[in-house]
């Protein structure tokens, strides 16, 4: 089993729509369908939405110095807004189900492999 | 000798070991080792079974020595794998499907899918890969190192697609196999115009999948495609390294075992039911090589047929075949109407034959001036040496 971290990228004028508004209604159905799907699945493992990137600061530490600025770390137009982390048996499972989170119609998921970090007790001896 | 096992041995080991990279080192150490140990001892009653037993040590003891995880990920995707369906294909035969749906995964980039196939399916060397696409051979070694490392970090598997995946995917690998063969067909740049080697090997891959896959008639199709139109080969150079139209082509040095066995297949996949595009190409270039000379083409049903492609493959490349077929059955000037209708698109500005089309409809309906600037145009955008010396001389000719 591979673990896969879906990144979630909108456009970059995506905002949350309102609490309490029919669109923030049918966000919340379209995200609760595609996150129960996973789930029942069994590959779901965590999943969130993200605060917009304004509200990001970008920690770097240099010559001992601990360098804070306001915003994202990457300058980039598309706004990433959530994660969803899954564990499937491999590649193409994992294409599936992110084709099925909505911010695959409307913009765009990165798929990237989690790195599978041996444990040092289960290092095989010798 | 070995390429003829090089397939089935990548494959196999792939299979048991689980590492694409570690059992394609192997499989070419244990080239070298019967390269050294076969003249002395004699080949062994099955070299197949020897590269593969030899390999699989290779392998296995360089994952032990590496003590890297996709051993053990190895046992688990060793026992998935032992659950799949058969889905009708022939055992033993699944590790070598398995293996080009690998190197052709659409999560590769394209330039990989191809030299990761010649590769690792075909045994070219990375040299002959570089040679072959003409980039710098560190260039080519890099390109592969990368895509076998995407395979094993992002948990590509080792299997063949599911039925509701197959059609996607096994597009993708004809897709591969298809610009082998039109690299080799007409090269893109460089001074040889064609490549005969990349023909054979995209003729030998079509070959094996129509025998691994029996009943996918655009596979079949696609074999159908490369073979007529390979068939042309001997006839499309002049003695001076020209381009020959295939209107002025001697059809006697065309193949005519090669033009048999494509029409027969052509037949034989349409009877299946399913067009696809390649079926469809097929069927075109069968139209060729059914007429004994080029006046004796049935350009009315070559019309017909790029109308039905243009269903599946809504090109402005297909649109501008499908004018010249109008203006060969209709008169130039129809053809024309519908090269007007499609210069436009944007795809079209970099793509020598429109300018060539057009050029060639404009000097039949005598407006001289504009043939003369289309095929400067045509020129302009440097199409390969062998070809800009057609249209210098088609100039001349005037």
């Amino acid at each position: 089993m591979v673990k896969y971290m879906f990144l979630l990228y909108g456009g970059p004028g995506d905002q949350l729509p309102e609490p309490g508004t029919d669109e923030f209604e049918r966000m919340r159905a379209e995200w609760g369908a595609a996150t129960g799907a996973m789930e029942r699945a069994g590959v779901l493992l965590d999943c969130a939405p993200l605060q917009p990137p304004a509200a990001a600061t970008t920690v770097r530490v240099r010559d001992g110095e601990t360098l804070l600025t306001d915003g994202p770390a990457a300058e980039i137009k598309e706004h990433f807004g959530g994660y969803t982390l899954v564990e499937c048996a491999d590649l193409d499972e994992a294409l599936k189900w992110a084709a099925t989170l909505p911010a695959a119609q409307v913009g765009k998921v990165e798929v990237r492999p989690v790195v599978q970090v041996v444990a040092p007790a289960e290092q095989p001896a010798g | 000798m070995f390429r003829a096992h090089w397939w089935a041995a990548v494959a196999a080991v792939t299979r048991q070991v689980g590492d694409l990279e570690v059992a394609e080192d192997a499989v070419q150490d244990a080239c070298a080792a019967a390269l050294a140990q076969w003249p002395a001892e004699g080949v062994p009653a099955s070299p197949r079974g020897w590269l593969i037993g030899t390999a699989r040590h290779k392998a296995l003891d360089r994952l032990r020595r590496e003590r890297r995880r996709a051993c053990r990920e190895a046992e688990a995707m060793r026992e998935e794998a032992a659950a799949l369906p058969a889905s009708g294909w022939a055992a033993g035969t699944d590790d070598e499907l398995a293996l080009i749906f690998t190197c052709c995964h659409p999560a590769l980039d394209p330039a990989a899918r191809v030299g990761l196939t010649l590769r690792c399916v075909c045994g070219l060397t990375t040299a002959e890969i570089a040679a072959a696409f003409l980039v710098p051979e560190p260039t080519m070694a890099q390109r592969l190192v990368r895509a076998k490392r995407k395979i094993r970090q992002a948990g590509i598997a080792f299997r063949v697609p599911g039925r509701e995946d197959l059609p996607a995917r096994l597009s993708a690998v004809l897709r591969v196999v298809y610009l082998v063969f039109t690299e080799g067909h007409l090269a893109a740049g460089g001074d040889v115009l064609i490549r005969g080697d990349l023909c054979d090997q995209a003729i030998r891959l079509a070959r094996a999948l129509t025998a691994l896959l029996p009943g996918e008639p655009e596979v079949t199709g696609l074999l159908a495609l490369l073979l007529l139109t390979d068939a042309r080969r001997d006839a499309r150079l002049s003695p001076a390294g020209d381009l020959v139209l295939l209107a002025e082509q001697d059809r006697g040095r065309w193949d005519r075992a090669m033009i048999d066995e494509g029409e027969m297949l052509v037949e034989r996949a349409l009877r299946l039911g399913r067009p696809g595009p390649y079926q469809i190409q097929a069927a075109i270039a069968a139209c060729h090589s059914g007429a004994a000379t080029a006046a004796d083409t049935d350009w009315r049903e070559i019309a017909l047929l790029y109308g039905e492609l243009i269903r599946y493959e809504p090109s402005p490349m297909v649109a501008a075949n499908r004018a010249v077929a109008v203006a060969m059955s209709e008169g130039p000037a129809a053809g024309l109407v519908i090269l007007d209708t499609v210069s436009g698109d944007a795809r079209l500005a970099r793509w020598p034959q429109l300018y060539i089309a057009r050029a060639e409809l404009l000097r039949r309906l005598g407006r001289r001036a504009e043939a003369v600037a289309a095929y400067e145009a045509a020129v302009a955008l440097e199409p390969p040496a062998p070809e800009r010396a057609y249209l210098a001389r088609r100039m001349r000719e005037w």
